[in-house]
């Protein structure tokens, strides 16, 4: 079981009360498609994703980008059992999406610069180590169930 | 692969930042520190406490060598050859530290430019490092 300090506690539930889902989500989301091509081929339904305008303009890239953010809900309220919470979704991302989760890093990477460019100095480096560790918790759960 | 614009897009973000250098680069260490703390074993012999003169001064050191290795990015190994011996030989860095580090630059980069850092910004600065690390690498094996 991973152990959080009370700073570490109320930092993530400090984040997650203060950021806006449908400014980050999507920051995030975009953020990974552009920086990182080869996650596109997980979206191929989600239609023009050839550049970083495209990808940016793309409604289904921040529709999906909010969804995913909500997807840390569960982790906010459940810290102390996050692998838990997501053993269903780390099957689905394993067995129906086929999803290398090495990308998760990667994308829990790009949502602490989303934060970073909208927060500057207020996200301090005590606060993005906490933030960090509890992703870096979240990206091993979803990586958990892969067989 | 870089760009003509993601290079010319390099240049511009080095450049605003080569009078702050110190600063950048002290904050870049100092997150890698926080959010990594392996990181620190390879500076027991410095007091990198915050705001510290050795931080302040290694700080600027690398962000001036990633301004300057930036002008002329074809001849990376070139230009890098002192720093590549350097890291190797003397250092001895475990090279995925090269990645922390970079991730926390990246990181004080979007603090410092807000919005200003452009996904394309970022996916410009992000190959640039990974290239800058990967040259500084070269000799370790």
């Amino acid at each position: 079981m991973v152990e959080w300090t009370e700073f570490e506690r109320d930092t993530i539930k400090d984040i997650f009360s203060k950021i806006d889902y449908d400014v980050v989500g999507p920051a995030a989301l975009t953020r990974c498609l552009v920086v990182y091509p080869w996650t596109r081929r997980y979206f191929g339904i989600f239609g023009a994703l050839y550049n970083a305008e495209a990808i940016m303009g793309n409604e289904m890239v921040a529709n999906h980008g909010k969804k995913v953010l909500h997807g840390l809900d569960r982790a906010v309220k459940n810290m102390d059992h996050i692998k838990e919470s997501y053993c269903e979704l780390s099957q689905l991302h394993s067995d129906q999406f086929h999803v290398d989760p090495d990308n998760f890093r990667l994308l829990a990477d790009c949502l602490a610069i989303a934060i970073a460019t909208q927060w500057g100095s207020a996200f301090t480096p005590d606060i993005q180590a906490a933030f960090q560790k509890f992703l870096s918790v979240v990206v091993f759960s979803l990586g958990s169930q892969y067989h | 692969m870089l760009s003509k614009r993601e290079k010319e897009l390099i240049i511009e973000i080095w450049t605003r930042l080569t009078p702050v250098a110190d600063r950048i680069g002290a904050e870049a260490l100092l997150r890698m520190f926080t959010s990594y703390p392996g990181t620190k074993t390879y500076f027991s012999h410095m007091d990198i406490t915050p705001r510290s003169a050795h931080l302040l001064s290694l700080g600027q050191k690398i962000v001036l060598a990633l301004a300057e290795g930036s002008k002329d990015i074809a001849n990376l190994m070139t230009s890098l050859a002192p720093l590549q011996t350097y890291h190797a030989y003397q250092l001895r860095i475990q090279p995925n530290n090269f990645k922390l580090f970079s991730h926390c630059m990246i990181v004080t980069l979007a603090c410092f430019m807000g919005d200003r850092f452009t996904p394309s910004s970022h996916a410009a600065m992000d190959k640039y490092l990974s290239a800058f690390s990967a040259v500084l690498g070269e000799k370790f094996r």
